[in-house]
């Protein structure tokens, strides 16, 4: 049974660590994911759930402390944003080089400078090579799914790798939508008890964590990480699909919407794939074949399976909400280029970068894009790849 | 501390197994074991360690020196770290996960850099937040691991490799930062300074103190380096001393903002007493540079005056 109410997406996403009721939560606040370390203390202020928040000083100890939470053996997570998640980069490292568990809820922000406070991709494409799992949200209610399905995914001895739950900053965070809460028993049931094999604080076995390794060893650890990142692939699916018997929602690697007879397929990830959807519901009235592909987890990267199902296609735009300053695209289009390439998938493709900074991404936007494909495609139309999208010009 | 015996203190079994690499002399080991010596044989602990000589030699994969659950997690974070570890078994204890009758007690280890420097807002955070934990700094004076830099807790003078001593240069230009002060201002249970001395006493009844009182405790210890201050290994008890009776280090505690001398030398020695037997301090020495050994003596004054004055002396 679930239960409908209206929130937001850092309300589902607060509701969804109720429900699950983790150990530990070390916290600092950054906008826009401040809501949910005081969601979660008001929750426990009033006695709904009795994890432990400890409010750390800075995002920096946010993560170390979680670290430290997750190595005793506690179920441990945190939320931040942007400049937060930057601060504790280092610290991405090694939680997921010291295999741990934990989860870290991710409400999307651009990186300074100049600071601003909306919506990109800046922070989580910063840290995709930190070795976490990296999953997206559409919406809120994709948030709250999410998040409920992180920690089977992290756990499984088969990953043992922290999982970053990522949701669109105010678009998702803070606009309030309709959405579907599972009861609170089914959430436990499905998430189920922590019990870890080693860990600091079991009685009967001490541990040490946090080697100093000489060559001897590091590429061997490395190896394991990325064999464990590899596996983690089967078990987001199987955890999917079990979510989706359970709950009724939900998409494995990726969402395809209307790709069957799709001429011209739209890559994205995050709430803009609404817009996407939309323009697609429109175009596909005025007659044109067009479709979008939603990007749900961007680590591990789904190379094949993505090539596999943009095969068809006869024009590709993939949709990038950062910069990476490398001059021929982000990390989205570099990663996926590479993919079609290694697959034989060789088709038109055009990239582009959109809503860096919250800079509205609009239905209007979508059309522009899928014709200009479509010129590219069917006129041989010249293109600059790397295409900035709505930038105010000298001419504006 | 009535019943302190030393032998029998001494005979209780290493904590910190012997077979790590750290070098022979080293005052970080000391200060470790002295530190764990101090834990009840029924109590288990997590030791923490921010990076450093300490960390990189004590826990090479895939050997671990350490008796006890035992986590390094970075350079700057010990406390933070830490933080999580203590809560974690607060959590855990709550929720029944771990048996009533097994105690834990949490101690971390870094050295001067690690803990005046880069770690300093990690470990004011952890402080000010309360955690049942002890931070232990071992204090050599410099950023020892990397090859002798000098951190804010490196004396002035001192000759290290990023203050070196040259034709315009006499070493380093600022007095050591007051770590064990600023500790005890953010209002913590207990504070102590110590280092060895004679029976060990002062080391283990602090380090006791620190362990058993509830709440968040720091130690600091002066751990000499023979490398970095260059003197003969064999010495490290006599550089102590001379640092204690010199009131270059002085001996004292901070309960619940009450602060207490632990030693008074009948005689305070001059501080060219201390400088002396260091290669590091080598340069003062030389004809002409007597007035900064003055600067170093005055320095030292105004600090036990300080000392003193806030114990009531």
């Amino acid at each position: 049974m679930s239960v409908k109410d209206r929130m937001s997406g850092n309300e589902a996403v607060a509701y969804a660590i109720k429900q699950v009721n983790p150990d530990v939560m070390p916290a600092f606040p950054i906008t826009p994911s401040t809501e949910i370390p005081q969601l979660v203390s008001s929750y426990i202020a009033n006695n709904e759930m009795d994890t432990e928040f400890i409010p750390v000083e800075s995002e920096h100890s946010s993560m170390s402390a979680t670290i430290g939470a997750e190595a005793a053996g506690a179920r441990s997570l945190t939320a931040t944003s942007s400049c937060g998640l930057a601060l504790m980069w280092e610290e991405l490292l090694l939680a997921a080089s010291n295999r741990m568990p934990c989860v870290l809820a991710l409400v999307n922000r651009t990186l300074s400078g100049p600071i601003n406070i909306n919506c990109d991709h800046s922070d989580a494409m910063g840290a995709r090579d930190t070795g976490w799992i990296q999953i997206f949200a559409e919406s809120n209610q994709e948030a709250y799914d999410n998040f409920i399905q992180a920690y089977p995914i992290a756990e499984d001895p088969r990953v043992h790798l922290p999982v970053m739950i990522c949701q669109d900053g105010f678009i998702t965070s803070h606009a309030v939508m309709n959405i579907e809460l599972n009861e609170d028993n089914e959430v436990k049931e499905f998430v189920g008890e922590y019990k870890p094999e080693e860990f600091l604080l079991n009685n009967n076995k001490p541990i040490a964590i946090g080697p100093y390794a000489i060559s001897s060893y590091v590429m061997e650890a490395r190896k394991a990480q990325e064999e464990a990142m590899e596996n983690s692939k089967e078990v987001i699916i199987e955890v999917a699909k079990r979510y989706k018997e359970r709950f009724g929602r939900g998409f494995e690697l990726f969402e395809e919407y209307r790709l069957d007879d799709a001429d011209y397929i739209m890559v994205i990830m995050g709430s803009a794939a609404g817009t996407a959807k939309q323009a697609v519901d429109d175009l596909r009235e005025k007659g044109m074949k067009v479709g979008v592909l939603k990007i749900r987890v961007f680590r591990p990267f789904p190379a094949e399976e993505l090539a596999k199902a943009l095969s068809n296609a006869k024009g590709i735009a993939i949709m990038e909400r950062t910069e990476s300053y490398n001059g021929h695209g982000g990390p989205l289009c570099a990663e996926l280029r590479a993919a079609l390439y290694e697959n034989k998938v060789f088709t038109n493709v055009v990239c582009y970068t959109y809503g860096l900074g919250g800079r509205d991404f609009t239905v209007d936007h979508v059309y522009e894009v899928f014709e200009e494909v479509k010129d590219v495609t069917e006129n041989g139309k010249k293109v600059t790849q790397h295409r900035y999208i709505n930038l105010r010009t000298n001419k504006a | 501390m009535a019943g302190y015996n030393l032998k029998e203190i001494m005979n209780k079994p290493e904590r910190l197994t012997p077979g790590h690499r750290m070098c022979a002399g080293c005052g970080a080991t000391i200060g470790v074991r002295a530190v764990l010596r101090a834990l009840h044989e029924n109590d288990r602990a997590v030791i923490g360690n921010a990076t450093g000589c300490l960390e990189v030699s004590s826990y090479t994969y895939p050997y671990t020196a350490w008796e006890d659950s035992y986590i390094h997690n970075a350079f700057e974070n010990a406390g933070a770290t830490l933080s999580g570890v203590e809560t974690a078994y607060k959590a855990l204890k709550k929720r029944g996960r771990i048996p009533e009758d097994v105690n834990y007690k949490f101690i971390t280890f870094g050295g001067d850099g690690g803990t005046y420097d880069i770690g300093f807002q990690s470990l004011s955070g952890a402080m000010e937040r309360g955690h049942d934990m002890v931070y232990v700094c071992y204090d050599n004076g410099a950023y020892m691991n990397t090859g002798i830099q000098r951190s804010s807790a490196t004396p002035r003078f001192a000759d290290t490799t990023t203050t070196p001593v040259g034709k315009v240069s006499t070493g380093k230009m600022q007095s050591r930062k007051d770590l064990a002060s600023i500790i005890a201002e953010h209002g913590v249970p207990y504070v102590g300074q110590t280092t060895f001395t004679r029976d060990f006493r002062d080391i283990h009844t602090k380090a006791e103190r620190a362990i058993y009182t509830e709440g968040a405790c720091f130690l600091n210890v002066l751990a000499p380096c023979p490398r970095g201050w260059r003197y003969d290994m064999s010495d490290i008890m006599k550089i102590c001393k001379l640092a204690v009776d010199t009131c270059y280090w002085p001996l004292f505690e901070v309960e619940e903002g009450r602060w207490t001398l632990s030693y008074e030398p009948k005689k305070k020695l001059p501080i060219e007493d201390f400088l002396r037997e260091q290669g590091r301090f080598k340069h003062l020495f030389k004809p002409g540079n007597e007035e900064l050994i003055v600067q170093f003596q005055e320095e030292v004054d105004r600090r036990w005056e300080d000392l003193l004055y806030k114990c009531s002396k």
